[in-house]
């Protein structure tokens, strides 16, 4: 057809020798077509974003380079042209958004004069026509004030603020392709919702032809016209959205359909609610800009907040960045002070416990943390990691270990690899290791700070199983912080809606799910990517 | 703004390290064994008894300790840094008078060898692992090993003793009497050593720093925004990457600037630069205490008023400085 | 560290540098056995250019100059490691409280070293010489008094950067106390780092020390290059070498930690392999 605006013919992309495969991405066939949304599709080192770099010649040459193939643009190709006929079509014929705005834009530089310089580049317009377009263009992306939003620093505007000035600056001289590299992996789900609006808006305007990289099948079900499905570099499957989604072909694509968490709430046996293991009363937490003779303005993080963790449950705190959730679940236990209010332990305060006697009481609250490679000393052996807490609360080194080589069993590891580093492992084999360690000292409650949002939605959801399987098996109480409600659904018992440091909703999950009472938690379910089609989204059999 | 605000709160900062200088001070010469008059006024015996007195009773050494400590703080705020028996001269005026040729040899240092370390480290960074990038790393290597009093000595050797080109000590050549501009030339050619001297070892420092700024920046994320808009190599070099780069120079030159003064004593000494840096060495020489520790404090406020200066370009270049 | 030791070897400059050391500290140790008659003592004619039998000449007092050479490099090598590991230990202790304990400590132990860092380092060595008057020792002392801010500073930002990792939240919630902490997971972490920039310490201390030998603030009863050079200035205009020779020594010296400093760094902290 005539409306073909990209088409990709057999690209290969090499990566260089020590690299886990040979080929970012081997022999990759896709078409794009003028108007239409492309996704592609695929979990980390899948290939995605190098094969959306290679159309623009921006992969970090000479290490990883295009090796075969033809990349058609406009009569050209894309793989072989000169780089000074790249140079022209960059920009102008196409344009490219990434996953973060905020590094993104050069941060010396201030708003307009970063769109502002895509005219300079390109056009031979004259300094007052460029100043109004650029502001026409901030218009454009709906965003308030464009005159100031110009004149701004990077620094200076919030995460979605930034995003919509990078799409202006992409958009600037109405390219027939435009490239969107995860651009909303980065922003809340809220933003995310509106940046996805407005990349569907100004395409259907122009009649762009949009390749969308991403990992989020919510984001697919509403923005794509066509998706092709990348598996280690090779395209296992692609063609019109609701084919995809609904009559997946490819075992690969099956099973990650089948790994995204549903908006449901699943069938649970209601759970009797125990005596409270765990309670905040009234905490208030600030954060101030500290100095020795400046003091700059408060942040309130918690803004005297109360909530009980019964014995047996699962208590979802779910929120956007900022929202006060990690601090109100570090405030809990006890990581992080708090300016008043009273932390209970089943019945004892431990607000002001002194470490010391704080210590006996830390054997009974363990944590989950958000980043898998952050969260493991890289220089201790796993054995010695998971057998730090006992060994502090006088279990012999010896009986310790034997218990961690235990524990990785229990948490699906083999027990050799008690004697490896945690370099050695891959995201979710970490998780698996931080959760070991937090099993170590039997607590009576588990703290889950974002234990999955780092994961690929695969690893995300047998981490997922695994932590129900262990609260079901140990009878412990779990504390789940999450910014996906899609997540909190389908573990938790109750869930907690909190914003700008406050509960403004709590109940149990069916009740927040179909009958949410507060108009920011209705918000939210609204900006869940694919909400539509997640909540009917057929079960794929197992 | 707020930029500006925080520009005051460092000048304001500025107030607490030079009254630490003074602390400092204070107690170094009490860190001295023996009496501190005697050894204010300098040892082998050259002061008489009288002026030892004189010395103990001007800065209350036979008083308590907080009641000397006042009296030396309020002494010093109104710049009264004691007087030199060995030059028959207040402290202050020795200073003041040898600070010209000081400030000038140290600015000529310091300005060259930003200039060029930023351009030599810019070029390294940019001819990456080619036979330039290669040649600038040694040569930067050596600069960076050698000490400069020695490298001053090798540079008479060869410039003033073998081939006979440049003067071999002193500011100017009083003798010929020039005037004008023949005079300026006159001290510039006498310029010439005594900054090499001082200014290799900085001009490596700053190419090593802005080489590998620069090498960081190739893998920003701006940079590749930069060229998905179409923006020529070069163009990204000069009109994004280099400000990013230049920043961390920049915070390396604020951290150096007291280090310049410590070499410009050597550097001065070789030279017979009639700086601060030779009185210094004189006041060594006849262990003029009172005088090394005037040197000292009006050394280390040049060296707050060099911080400030980089603090207001920094403020100027990087947009995100607050309080 | 096999791996980073492999990583060593594999640069090529950096091993030149260790073995250029090797050797100095090689004649450094063989120098009483070398010039059993010490290099203060009347070796010859006075101000002989090098020749067979004085192959780096004599100076003025008609001292063999390559006797000199080796007896400052014990010199050199000894002030320079001394007081870099006096600063290294000092620095890592003022940068680990101020990094572990944060809040007021924090904020004023870095005022006082951001203080020490402001003011000219090489006049306070100067003056801690003079006052405590010259002496190995008294060098010691005052160029690890000059020296220990950069440490504390780089200790003190790795603290700050791993203490908020979540491994050391783990810790925390485990249960451990401060000490354990400390010593179990932020040392271990950040060794490597000090080990790189201490290394570089040492050239910078020799370099300080030099200097001050020149302007005659060594200890007047041990030879030194910085002396030797000093001495040799007067008698710079007919006998070169005098002067010449000891320089090529701090020079040679500095360069080789230098090497070897850069690929401590590139081996030990792999971030920066890619460079």
């Amino acid at each position: 057809m005539s409306d073909i605006v990209l088409d990709i013919q057999d690209l290969t992309i090499s990566l260089p020798k020590g690299a886990d495969r040979p080929s970012a991405v081997t022999g990759m066939n896709l078409t794009l077509r003028a108007g239409e949304v492309t996704c592609l599709i695929g979990e980390s080192g899948s290939g995605k974003s190098l094969a959306a770099r290679a159309v623009l010649g921006l992969l970090p040459a000479p290490r990883v380079r295009v090796t075969s193939g033809r990349i058609l643009f406009e009569g050209q190709n894309l793989a072989t042209i000169a780089p000074r006929d790249m140079a022209k079509i960059r920009g102008a014929r196409i344009g490219m958004i990434f996953q973060e705005p905020m590094t993104a834009l050069n941060p010396l530089h201030r708003i307009g004069r970063q769109i502002e310089e895509v005219f300079r580049i390109h056009t031979t317009l004259g300094r007052a026509e460029r100043r109004a377009r650029v502001v026409k263009l901030l218009a454009d992306v709906h965003l308030p004030d464009p005159e100031k939003i110009a004149r701004s620093y990077p620094h200076q505007l919030s995460g979605g603020q930034r995003q919509r000035a990078m799409i202006a600056m992409a958009l600037a001289l109405e390219p027939k392709l435009l490239i969107a590299d995860e651009p909303t992996t980065a922003l809340d789900v809220t933003t995310q919702a509106q940046i996805l609006h407005l990349i569907h808006e100004l395409q259907r305007e122009h009649g762009t032809a949009v390749l969308f990289i991403t990992h989020d099948f919510g984001v697919v079900a509403d923005i794509a016209d066509q998706v092709a499905v990348l598996q280690k570099g090779v395209l296992v499957e692609s063609g019109p959205r609701d084919a995809v989604l609904n009559e997946p072909q490819h075992p690969y694509t099956k099973a990650l359909l089948a790994a995204v968490p549903r908006l449901v709430v699943p069938d649970r046996p209601a759970t009797e609610p125990g005596l409270v293991v765990l309670e905040a009363i009234d905490v208030a937490k600030s954060y101030a800009a500290r100095g020795l003779f400046v003091r700059g303005r408060a942040t309130r993080a918690l803004d005297h907040v109360s909530v009980q963790l019964h014995r047996g449950e699962t208590l979802g705190l779910v929120g956007e960045s900022g929202s006060g959730k990690s601090t109100l679940a570090r405030a809990m236990t006890r990581l992080l002070g708090i300016d008043s209010g009273d932390i209970i332990l089943e019945g004892e305060a431990i607000t002001h416990l002194a470490p010391r006697a704080m210590r006996p009481h830390r054997r009974r609250i363990q944590m989950v943390f958000q980043d898998p490679y952050a969260s493991l000393d890289p220089r201790q052996r796993v054995a010695d990691i998971i057998a730090e807490g006992p060994i502090i609360h006088g279990v012999a080194a010896k009986e310790a270990q034997a218990r961690a080589r235990r524990l990785l069993g229990l948490v699906g590891l083999d027990p050799s690899a008690a004697d490896r580093y945690p370099h050695e492992f891959s995201g979710g084999q970490r998780q698996r290791i931080g959760i070991a360690r937090a099993l170590a000292l039997e607590p009576d409650v588990l703290v889950a700070d974002e234990p999955v949002s780092a994961l690929d939605v695969s690893v995300q959801a047998q981490v997922l199983d695994l932590l129900a399987d262990i609260k079901a098996k140990l009878g412990i109480s779990m504390l789940f912080v999450t910014h996906d409600l899609r997540v909190a659904l389908l573990i938790c018992d109750r869930i907690a809606v909190m914003r700008h440091g406050s509960i403004v909703e709590i109940g149990p999950a069916a009740q927040i799910f179909s009958a949410p009472s507060h108009p920011y938690t209705k918000a939210l379910f609204d900006a869940v990517p694919g909400a539509a089609w997640s909540a009917h989204m057929p079960v794929p059999a197992e | 703004m707020r930029r500006w605000r925080y520009f005051g709160y460092r000048l304001l900062l500025a107030v607490p390290v030079i009254f630490g200088i003074l602390v400092l001070n204070f107690f170094l010469i009490r860190l001295a064994p023996g009496d501190a008059a005697s050894v204010l006024a300098g040892e082998s015996g050259a002061a008489t008894p009288e002026y030892t007195e004189l010395l103990r009773q001007k800065f209350g050494l036979d008083r308590p300790m907080p009641e000397q400590f006042i009296a030396y703080i309020t002494a010093a705020l109104r710049f009264d840094l004691g007087f030199s028996f060995r030059n028959d001269s207040p402290v202050l005026d020795l200073i003041l008078e040898r600070l010209g040729p000081t400030l000038l040899l140290m600015s000529t240092a310091f300005t060259m060898a930003l200039a060029l370390g930023t351009l030599l480290g810019l070029l390294a960074a940019v001819a990456r692992n080619t036979w330039r990038d290669a040649a600038i790393s040694v040569a930067t290597l050596i600069c960076y090993a050698t000490p400069g009093f020695w490298l001053g000595l090798m540079l008479i050797v060869v410039f003033s003793l073998t081939l006979g080109w440049l003067p071999t000590s002193g500011f100017e050549n009083i003798a010929e009497g020039y005037e004008g501009w023949e005079r300026v030339q006159d001290i510039a050619l006498h310029l010439v050593m005594p900054a090499m001297a001082l200014g290799l070892f900085y001009l490596a420092l700053y190419t090593r720093v802005m080489r590998a700024s620069m090498l960081e920046q190739t893998g920003m994320d701006y940079v590749v925004t930069a060229r998905a808009k179409g923006q020529t190599e070069t163009r990204i070099m000069f009109g994004h990457m280099l400000r990013n780069a230049f920043l961390p120079v920049l915070t390396m030159a604020g951290v150096q600037a007291g280090n310049l003064i410590g070499g410009s004593i050597v550097v001065e000494t070789v030279f017979g630069w009639p700086g601060v840096g030779t009185l210094a060495f004189t006041a060594l020489q006849s262990r003029d205490l009172n005088l090394l520790l005037g040197i000292f404090f009006i050394s280390a406020c040049i060296v707050v008023a060099i911080n400030l200066i980089v603090e207001l370009l920094y403020v100027l270049l990087d947009p995100r400085i607050q309080a | 560290m096999p791996d980073g030791l492999r990583r060593f070897a594999r640069n090529r400059m950096a091993v030149l540098g260790a073995i250029v050391i090797a050797i100095i500290v090689l004649v450094s140790v063989l120098a009483p056995f070398l010039y059993p008659k010490g290099a203060f003592s009347l070796a010859g004619q006075p101000l002989q250019p090098p020749s067979l039998q004085f192959p780096l000449g004599t100076d003025a007092l008609g001292r063999d100059v390559a006797a000199g050479v080796a007896e400052g490099a014990r010199t050199s090598l000894l002030i320079g490691i001394a007081a870099a590991l006096s600063a290294v230990i000092f620095g890592a202790m003022i940068g680990g409280i101020a990094g572990y304990y944060r809040g007021t400590v924090d904020i004023v132990l870095m005022r006082v070293t951001e203080f020490f860092q402001t003011i000219p380092a090489f006049l306070l060595a100067m003056l801690l010489v003079v006052i405590l008057s010259p002496s190995l020792l008294s060098v010691i002392i005052a160029i690890a008094a000059v020296s220990w801010p950069g440490i504390a500073r780089l200790v003190r930002g790795e603290f700050v950067a791993l203490g908020g990792r979540e491994f050391i939240l783990a810790s925390l919630g485990l249960g451990a106390s401060g000490p354990r902490i400390i010593f179990r997971h932020l040392l271990p972490n950040c060794l490597s780092a000090i080990i790189t920039v201490g290394s570089l310490l040492v050239a910078t201390a020799i370099l300080l020390e030099t200097g001050l030998a020149f302007l005659g603030l060594g200890d007047p009863n041990i030879m030194s290059w910085g002396l030797q050079i000093s001495a040799g200035r007067v008698s710079l205009r007919t006998a070169w070498w005098v002067c010449t020779f000891p320089g090529i020594a701090i020079l040679l010296t500095v360069l080789s930690i230098n090497l070897v400093g850069d690929g401590l760094n590139e081996a030990l902290n792999p971030r920066l392999r890619e460079r």
